[in-house]
């Protein structure tokens, strides 16, 4: 048997729906993530640090759940800790006006260094992690029982749904609100934003730390309503995809959504196909997919993508 | 147009730097070099004031960390040697970061560039060793050397020709092309490259025996390509600041519109800039290969793709400045191991204290500027 022939097996009922409802478990961290980062790029920041920032949220996300034996306050903390590198990243490139790419991916490393020495800390190196229960699937009443769209759509577990719920929310405040006004405008022309009396630095801040709750979320998703436990290299990349799909969104939410469910829809199949194909392709290639398309991605999108005027440009009042 | 400033274009002399946009820089001026010398030092005390910090929470004592820090590093001539393999990858890399850097070409993507370059030099050695076994060094060490070199640098300009050609941001696509390469390398020393006779284990065939770089002192690792990469260090110095290439690239870096009407290729010089930074990284996985381990393996670099990249930031992006840095971090990467043995500790305090040393740098200089008006 080819390893095209596995192709058609995709597409088969039972194994297409849980291809379907894996890709939107896997789609809502990047969604999440990407929504923070939408805000942050709007006012003109472009806060590279996302993957540092989820490491973070995963990790505390996931022992503040160990040792409250509380989910929902290790989601706290897991956003806490994000908040805490956007703090970091807003002093240093807006108070300190240093340049954005720089600081943010010094953080990158930085943090992937801190956690992996607090991982060790407060968990050791134990041959068996410790686990969570992690969030369980809620079966909407009426809805989960439908043929196809129950088990793909309405058997996730809560921080999925509450995930696409923060989809039309970010869109009405982003669209419909003098905050989400002020945001775009701290973005496209700072000096004019300035003059009409909106506080460039503090929204920027604002924006910014927005970022990083989302990021701790998105960050706590992956040990909290996925794995159950942490490992070091837990994020693998996620943080730069949710970057790359705010490009590919062109700073829109819905289109940062439909971006984020066709890359986790890419990952599904991988996995699956990994599963499938045995020894007939070798794993690396597979696991490389994600990457080359996020590649491909910004490739099309690129020349007509626009954005934010000032991106990466700090503000200095005169 | 060769050598210092030229009014269009600003100043691009080793001064600017364009990690601090419009805000000048420490040493414009004499009356601040004190305060430009000390505060990077103060941050270094600082980092691994904090690192003490963590060591203290771990449970160990931080004067007995720091004592088998610097015994692991410099403690004795094999030592200092081990410190000196290490710190050649992070100096080629970080060389290569500088370069890229000073055009505004923020290249993330060293730790790709350096596997690609591994990968390209074990091929050139591998085919060299079929077709012409008998190959004198004097041809075969330059030829891995060379392969290495454009495998490492295609593999960058292609996030160059990107961005250049479509504006894609060349951060991510780097990035992600770290993740492919790494998993390349994973691929071929598991699948194709996989020497049978190597009992399983995940590494190619041999190199050419006549491409292995000569050990210079006996007894020890160290090779012919650690003092390759000091006279690369002086290669780019004179490169960047005695050539027409080297102003271009600065100037393209320092502000791209005002290079452009000074009649600068600024497509031009982001290609080249990405094409010789990723070179050396390319460079630096060549000799890890041709200097130590002459095959390809799985995991050969313990991170020396963003050890380097902090290297160059710690070195202010100058390649004479970058030296004592990256020997440095070499030094801290050869004793993390030692201390971590030692007291019992994670090697993981080191990459944070490495990456505090330059948020705190980063957080001086703007101090510096203001304090200077």
């Amino acid at each position: 048997m080819s390893f095209l022939e596995l192709i058609p097996q995709l597409f088969q009922g039972a194994v297409l729906i849980g291809l379907l409802a894996a890709a939107i478990r896997m789609a809502t961290p990047l969604v999440i993530a990407g929504l923070g980062q939408i805000f942050a790029q709007l006012s003109g920041v472009l806060d590279l640090s996302v993957e540092g920032m989820m490491l973070m949220g995963a990790f505390f996300g996931f022992a503040g759940a160990y040792y409250t034996g509380n989910l929902w306050l290790g989601v706290l903390t897991g956003m806490l800790s994000g908040v805490a590198v956007s703090l970091v990243m807003s002093f240093l490139c807006i108070t300190l006006r240093a340049n954005q790419t720089i600081v943010s991916i010094m953080l990158v490393i930085m943090l992937a260094g801190l956690v992996t020495f607090l991982n060790k800390l407060i968990f050791g190196v134990g041959y068996i992690p410790p686990k969570t229960e992690g969030f369980q699937a809620v079966y909407v009443p009426g809805l989960s029982d439908l043929p196809i769209v129950g088990p793909v759509l309405f058997q996730q577990n809560i921080l999925v749904y509450l995930g696409f719920l923060l989809v039309p929310i970010v869109g009405i405040i982003i669209y419909r609100t003098t905050f989400g006004m002020n945001i775009r405008a701290v973005g496209e022309h700072p000096r004019a934003a300035d003059s009409v009396g909106v506080n460039v630095f503090r929204t920027r801040y604002l924006a910014i730390i927005i970022g990083g709750l989302f990021a701790g979320l998105a960050g706590a998703f992956l040990t909290l309503a996925w794995t159950g436990l942490f490992t070091d290299i837990i994020t693998s990349g996620r943080g730069w995809l949710a970057i790359a799909l705010v490009f590919f969104g062109k700073w829109n939410p819905y289109r940062l959504a439909a971006g984020a469910l066709l890359f986790g829809f890419v990952n599904a199949v991988q996995l699956r196909m990994q599963a499938m194909s045995g020894q007939m392709v070798a794993f690396q290639l597979m696991l490389m997919l994600p990457y080359l398309l996020c590649i491909l991605v910004l490739i099309v999108v690129s020349r007509k993508a626009g954005g934010p005027a000032n991106l990466t440009v700090p503000y200095k009042r005169e | 147009m060769k050598g210092e400033v030229v009014s269009p274009v600003g100043n691009t002399g080793p001064e600017a730097l364009p990690i601090f946009g419009g805000v000048k820089l420490p040493w414009h001026r004499t009356r601040t070099t004190v305060l430009s010398l000390g505060l990077p030092l103060l941050a270094l005390l600082i980092a691994f004031g904090i690192g003490a910090i963590m060591l203290i929470l771990s449970g160990a004592n931080p004067i007995a960390g720091y004592q088998a820090l610097w015994q692991g590093a410099f403690g004795s001539v094999y030592n200092i040697s081990e410190t000196l393999v290490k710190a050649t990858p992070i100096l080629l890399v970080a060389l290569g970061v500088a370069f890229a850097f000073r055009c505004s070409v923020w290249n993330i993507g060293a730790e790709g560039q350096l596997h690609i370059g591994a990968v390209t030099a074990t091929v050139a050695g591998i085919a060299l060793k079929n077709v012409t076994p008998e190959m004198p060094a004097i041809l075969a060490i330059p030829i891995v050397i060379v392969a290495g070199f454009i495998g490492g640098g295609l593999y960058a300009s292609f996030a160059g020709f990107l961005k250049v050609k479509w504006e894609v941001n060349e951060v991510i696509t780097t990035i992600m092309m770290n993740f492919v390469a790494v998993l390349f390398v994973q691929y071929l020393a598991f699948g194709p490259l996989r020497d049978p006779a190597a009992q399983g284990q995940p590494m190619s065939p041999y190199i050419i025996e006549s491409a292995e770089l000569p050990r210079l002192i006996p007894s020890t690792r160290f090779h012919l390509g650690i003092v390759l990469a000091f006279l690369a260090a002086f290669v780019v110095y004179i490169v960047l600041w005695k050539t027409t290439l080297g102003f271009q690239v600065r100037a393209v870096g320092a502000n791209p519109r005002a290079a452009k009407h000074a009649g600068i290729d600024v497509g031009r010089s982001i290609f080249i800039a990405m094409l010789v930074s990723g070179g050396l990284a390319g460079l630096a996985g060549a000799f890890e290969i041709m200097g130590l381990h002459y095959r390809l393996l799985d995991s050969f670099s313990p991170g020396y793709g963003q050890t380097g990249t902090i290297v160059a930031l710690l070195g202010n992006l100058h390649p004479l400045a970058i030296v004592p840095a990256a020997v440095l971090f070499g030094g801290m990467l050869n004793g993390a191991d030692t201390m971590a043995r030692t007291v019992q500790v994670s090697t993981s305090i080191i990459t944070v204290i490495e990456g505090l040393m330059v948020l705190f740098v980063l957080g001086s200089q703007f101090l510096v500027s203001k304090w200077e008006g």
